[in-house]
């Protein structure tokens, strides 16, 4: 089938960017979309022209590394499913595709489609973890979590740190990135112990950055590759607002 | 003239042999830690738990890895889970029986100390990654579960859902970042290694290229440890992320680290089958739905009727026929080969006709579609998106991928190379799983070398370093390392040819599946070595890079890494060609038993195949390092 | 510094003071509902209870909590948005974004903006002239508001005026409502079901309610 792509290409984060048109005349139905994009890519490199530049890795939708706006929807138009996830047998024959990088202020630019989203490695690194050293855990099962409770924190953990909902959100926050990690580990016995901390530290690191509030529009979760709960959030608030009432 | 490599392998019984070690290694006092560096390349599940631990205990480390964040390493995209001896299900596991069941399964090509090691602390490592927030699956009373797993008889496997990799890597990837916070970490993400620095015949640095600014770096340390992956991407298309390579282990190899056995690779017999020529990557299935999907083919060659139209009566379960007791559960290998015999006989499905159906409908049909989607649910909707076929309904289609590189740097006891101060740890390393790996110990592995084995074992070699100054990065060996990077970016940017390194990359993994895949013979080695030779030459010629190196540019990062691989990929069928017996993933038509499987010759080849450049690559010179059995006897492996 | 700065502490600030606000709209619903009376009854009943919101010390003092309510949660938000707006960085050429989330959800800054209109209206037309104007006396000699009240609502464009003001009162709760618990902490799965519902209820009850006065008193008084 036709495809009619309008692309974002931006040669680095000071310059300005536009969109590039471009057709591609046999793209097949069973091609991912970033395979649809290789094609391209190649089709630029026979012509001499600059490759786009994009992110991505497993291309099985669970290392983060790809994502991009697909016709004003991070990550494109299907549910819970990544970049790499997304096929052409979604889009008809003839049609036109924008894509553009995910935009925040704390996901500069690194040219066209690629963006620097290390802002949530340092989200991270504020507090997102258990201080627990190498050769310091008890054994295994003298911990007992529920059945429930494992399977909730889980809910929390699948975060694939693709940064779609900081895309998504009209304030461009973090907090649905932030709070899935925050509230897993607050929900496990052994990560409650600094939870307060962690909150405070990771809730204000993730201001430091530049990111926006929260206002509970819930988009992040509809577009969430994985479908992290907005209820994350609240429990973020809430480790938040019970460490800053105790102090 | 081969060199004399040794294994290094402590005294005692080999259960003793690991405290042995631990009680008689040298040591480095906290207060000296502080002032060694080292570089930790890579930041899966092996880099990230080794440059957490050692940053832990007091060392500098820098980390590095060509993602844009270490949490994207490719060990997340593990899914089924990781075994460890804990014998929480009290069905008669132990220690030894793990160590069995792996050099087992591996048959019989793999260290029995090392193997032993990776048993042994594998109960650890449940309790780390529990302490750090891993959630694993749970009873209702609150203790963890188990499975069970192929090529075993007892369920040591833990598992987080089907993203077991993913929650074990943030553990090591949260407990990394916590090490950066408190500034024992440098964290070098978007960044390459592209050399291999050795000052008097120590691995004292690297020279690393800045992906988002095409800056080229030199970065010196005490020791350099390699945690860069395997290989399997050399085949394109795999199951492999798009970034994974072998460029950090080609070119320390380059600088004289021995590589072992790299034609040992793993082919998985549940990924998505290929559907079309742009296809850039093979989505790997959970190996988990053999416990309920029945495997078939049709009767009929080039059968034309879709798969619910074929009667039963037609349909061929082969793996049932040929394996009755194991059936769809046989280990990897042998399930993968059987694949492939069935489509090499035209009876394969799907519109390339490179598939066998994984059925379902007698599963749904005896414990009801409800309980299928519980079990499956999420590989169902995974397999829809991809393929928009609905599993419920008809059969999957899956076909065997490349997966998991047995082989890689030849590493002793302590896993350093045979260059002194630098290790290979995780799937980077030869490692423990001799000629094929068993499901879930991937992760233990990589877990096992990075939280347990390697901040013991590099202190032993680093308490002789620590009068040793700070590497000095003006030293000459750095820049002339350096010189050689630029010049090669420079060559490839000004070749200017007709085809990009990715064309060439997908003719090369054609001849290596073909040749040297799930089954090799000494024709097609041979001929495949002079294809690849052609292809090289042409990429030395004909590739095309557009862009300059002074920038991101992601065609010269995959120009660099296609460069190691045409190397590679003939050192891989010198090995293939060189082991004249067939065992675990190492399958030589040659060389079979009369019914097909594969026979080991344990007169002549129980070794493991250490080669080492020789200034080219078509001449590497082979190094032995005999596998000693003491305490277990080799037998012909059989899942009849 | 950590209130001026940060975002999660001015949310709550906002959430509180919302909360209040809401509480203070039932209130006031209450109140204004004695409008419905037969008017001779209506006129003293409501005359008698304004000047007795006017003159209790008790009133008076939650009457400058409602002030300070409203002034902070006006400006925390006009704070917030500007923030918001930093953060956002550069707008997308194509924005499908809305698919995900509720129109009004989007635009509680310009729901909140008319709403603080119509407030300025409000005030100005009945608590100012109450409060500094002059009103003729009712028979018990309390200030005739209702008469200002009956008086005003006779034009139909201030009628209006009103059910849209309302309106998008009722919107702006119909989202702050179950945010605000939200943004306090409230994460339990099923009591946050129960506040959604509770909310979707009291906006629409106090939208019917704010509705219903305005129209009664230009139909039949």
């Amino acid at each position: 089938m036709k495809i009619d792509l309008k692309v974002w290409r931006q040669k680095n984060q000071n310059t300005k960017g536009h969109l590039e048109s471009y057709v591609l005349e046999e793209v097949d139905a069973e091609m991912s979309f970033l395979e649809m994009l290789d094609m391209l890519n190649l089709k630029l490199a026979k012509q001499g022209e600059r490759p786009v530049e994009f992110d991505h890795d497993c291309r099985e939708g669970i290392c983060g590394q790809c994502g991009v706006m697909i016709n004003g929807i991070a990550h494109g138009p299907i549910k819970n499913t990544t970049t790499c996830q997304l096929h052409m047998r979604y889009f008809k024959d003839g049609d036109t595709i924008y894509v553009e990088p995910f935009k925040a202020k704390a996901f500069p630019v690194i040219r066209d489609l690629k963006v620097d989203r290390s802002a949530l490695d340092d989200i991270i690194a504020a507090g997102g973890y258990i201080s627990v050293n190498t050769g310091q855990a008890p054994e295994a099962n003298s911990i007992l979590i529920s059945h429930e409770e494992a399977e909730s924190a889980f809910d929390s953990a699948a975060c694939i740190g693709c940064g779609a909902c900081v895309a998504t959100c009209k304030n461009a926050s973090a907090a649905l990135f932030a709070s899935s990690k925050i509230s897993q580990l607050a929900k496990l016995p052994q990560g409650k112990k600094e939870s307060s901390k962690r909150a405070v530290d990771m809730v204000n690191r993730m201001e430091d950055l530049g990111f926006g509030h929260c206002t509970n529009t819930e988009a992040c979760q509809v577009e969430c590759p994985q479908d992290i709960s907005v209820l994350n959030i609240a429990q973020m608030n809430y480790e938040y607002n019970k460490a800053k009432l105790k102090k | 003239m081969a060199k004399k490599i040794y294994a290094n392998i402590p005294e005692g019984d080999l259960k003793d042999k690991w405290s042995n070690y631990k009680a008689h290694a040298k040591l480095v006092s906290p207060n000296n830690r502080k002032k060694l560096d080292i570089i930790v390349v890579g930041t899966g599940l092996a880099g990230a738990s080794a440059a957490a631990s050692l940053a832990e205990m007091g060392y500098k480390i820098k980390s590095f890895c060509f993602q844009d964040s270490p949490r994207r390493a490719h060990s997340v995209a593990a899914q089924g889970g990781v075994n460890a001896m804990k014998n929480y299900q009290n069905d008669g596991d132990s220690v030894y029986r793990m160590f069995y069941d792996t050099l087992k399964g591996g048959d019989f090509r793999s260290r029995e100390a090392n193997t032993y090691r990776l048993a042994e602390c594998s109960a650890s490592l449940i309790d780390q990654a529990v302490a750090q927030g891993v959630p694993f699956g749970r009873e209702y009373s609150g203790y963890l579960r188990n499975r069970s797993f192929g090529g075993v008889q007892v369920s040591r496997t833990f598992y987080s859902r089907g993203q077991t990799g993913q929650q074990l890597l943030l553990g090591s990837y949260q407990a990394l970042m916590r090490q950066k916070e408190q500034g024992n970490v440098q964290l070098f993400a978007r960044h390459e290694m592209l050399d291999l620095v050795l000052i008097d015949g120590k691995a004292k640095g690297i020279i690393a290229r800045n992906l988002d600014t095409g800056k080229i770096e030199r970065h010196g340390a005490h020791a350099v440890i390699l945690a860069t992956g395997g290989f399997g991407k050399i085949y394109y298309l795999s199951t492999l992320a798009m970034g994974c390579n072998a460029s950090a282990l080609w070119r320390a190899h380059k600088k004289g680290a021995l590589m072992a056995n790299p034609s040992w690779t793993q082919v998985h017999p549940t990924s998505l089958p290929q559907s079309g020529p742009y296809q850039s990557k093979l989505t790997l299935m959970s190996e988990s739905l053999r416990n309920d999907g029945r495997i078939w083919v049709p009767q009929l060659k080039n059968e034309q009727r879709s798969a619910v139209e074929i009667p039963e009566e037609e349909r061929d379960y082969y793996l049932e026929r040929k394996y009755p007791s194991f059936g769809n559960l046989a280990p990897r290998d042998i399930a993968s080969r059987a694949a492939k015999e069935q489509i090499d006989k035209e009876k394969g499905v799907g519109a390339l006709k490179n598939a066998v159906y994984l059925d379902f409908s007698h599963a749904i049909k005896e414990y009801g579609q409800e309980l299928i989607a519980e079990r499956y649910g999420n590989l169902f909707n995974m397999y829809q998106k991809i393929t928009g076929i609905d599993a419920y309904k008809e059969p999957m289609k899956i076909s065997p991928s490349a997966h998991f590189s047995m082989g890689g740097l030849w590493v002793d006891y302590d896993l350093m190379t045979t260059i002194p101060g630098l290790f290979a740890i995780g799937e980077a390393n030869f490692s423990d799983h001799g000629a094929n790996r068993l499901g879930a110990n991937s992760l233990l592995q990589a877990c096992v070398d990075g939280y347990y084995i390697t901040p013991y074992t590099i202190q032993n070699y680093l308490a002789d370093q620590i009068q040793v100054e700070k590497t000095d990065t003006n030293h000459p060996a750095f820049a002339t390392a350096e010189k050689q990077v630029q010049e090669q970016l420079n060559r490839f940017i000004n070749q200017k040819g007709t085809r990009t390194a990715e064309e060439f990359h997908r003719e090369l993994g054609k001849i290596l599946y073909d040749k040297c895949g799930l089954s090799r013979s000494e024709e097609g080695l041979k001929s495949a070595i002079s294809q690849i030779h052609n292809l090289r030459e042409e990429y030395k010629k004909n590739l095309l890079v557009p862009g300059d190196a002074e920038d991101i540019n992601s065609e010269l990062e995959k120009a660099g890494r296609v460069s190691d691989y045409m190397e590679l990929s003939e050192l891989m069928c010198i090995d293939a060609l060189n082991r004249n017996e067939s065992c675990g993933a190492h399958f030589r038509e040659e060389y079979q038993t009369e019914d097909g499987e594969a026979q080991r010759d344990d007169e002549e080849f129980a070794y493991s195949a250490a080669w080492e450049w020789n200034g080219e690559a078509s001449s590497p010179i082979l190094n032995k390092e005999p596998l000693e059995f003491e305490y277990v006897q080799p037998t012909q492996r059989s899942y009849k | 510094m950590w209130f001026i700065k940060n975002a999660i502490t001015r949310k709550n600030l906002m959430a509180l003071t919302g909360l209040f606000l809401c509480f203070f709209l039932i209130i006031h619903l209450l109140g204004n509902l004695q409008l419905l009376m037969p008017p001779n009854e209506a006129r003293l009943q409501y005359n008698l209870y304004s000047d007795f919101l006017s003159n209790n010390i008790l009133v008076k003092l939650i009457s400058y909590v409602l002030y300070a309510s409203i002034l902070v949660h006006t400006i925390d938000s006009i704070y917030l948005s500007i923030k918001a707006k930093k953060a956002s960085g550069s707008s997308y050429v194509v924005d499908k974004r809305n698919r995900a989330s509720k129109w009004y959800s989007r635009q509680m800054m310009l729901l909140g903006t008319l709403i603080f209109a119509f407030l300025v209206i409000h005030f100005k037309d009945f608590w100012f002239i109450y409060k500094f104007g002059t009103l003729p006396m009712d028979s018990a000699g309390n200030k005739d508001l209702y008469g200002l009240v009956v008086a005003s609502f006779q034009d139909l464009w201030y009628v209006i005026l009103y059910a849209i003001s309302i309106l998008v009162l009722g919107f702006h709760l119909l989202h702050g409502f179950f945010s605000a618990f939200r943004t306090i902490g409230l994460y339990n799965p099923k009591y946050n079901r129960i506040v959604k519902l509770i909310g979707v209820i009291f906006a629409v009850s106090m939208t019917i309610g704010y509705f219903v006065i305005p129209f009664y008193i230009y139909l039949n008084v």
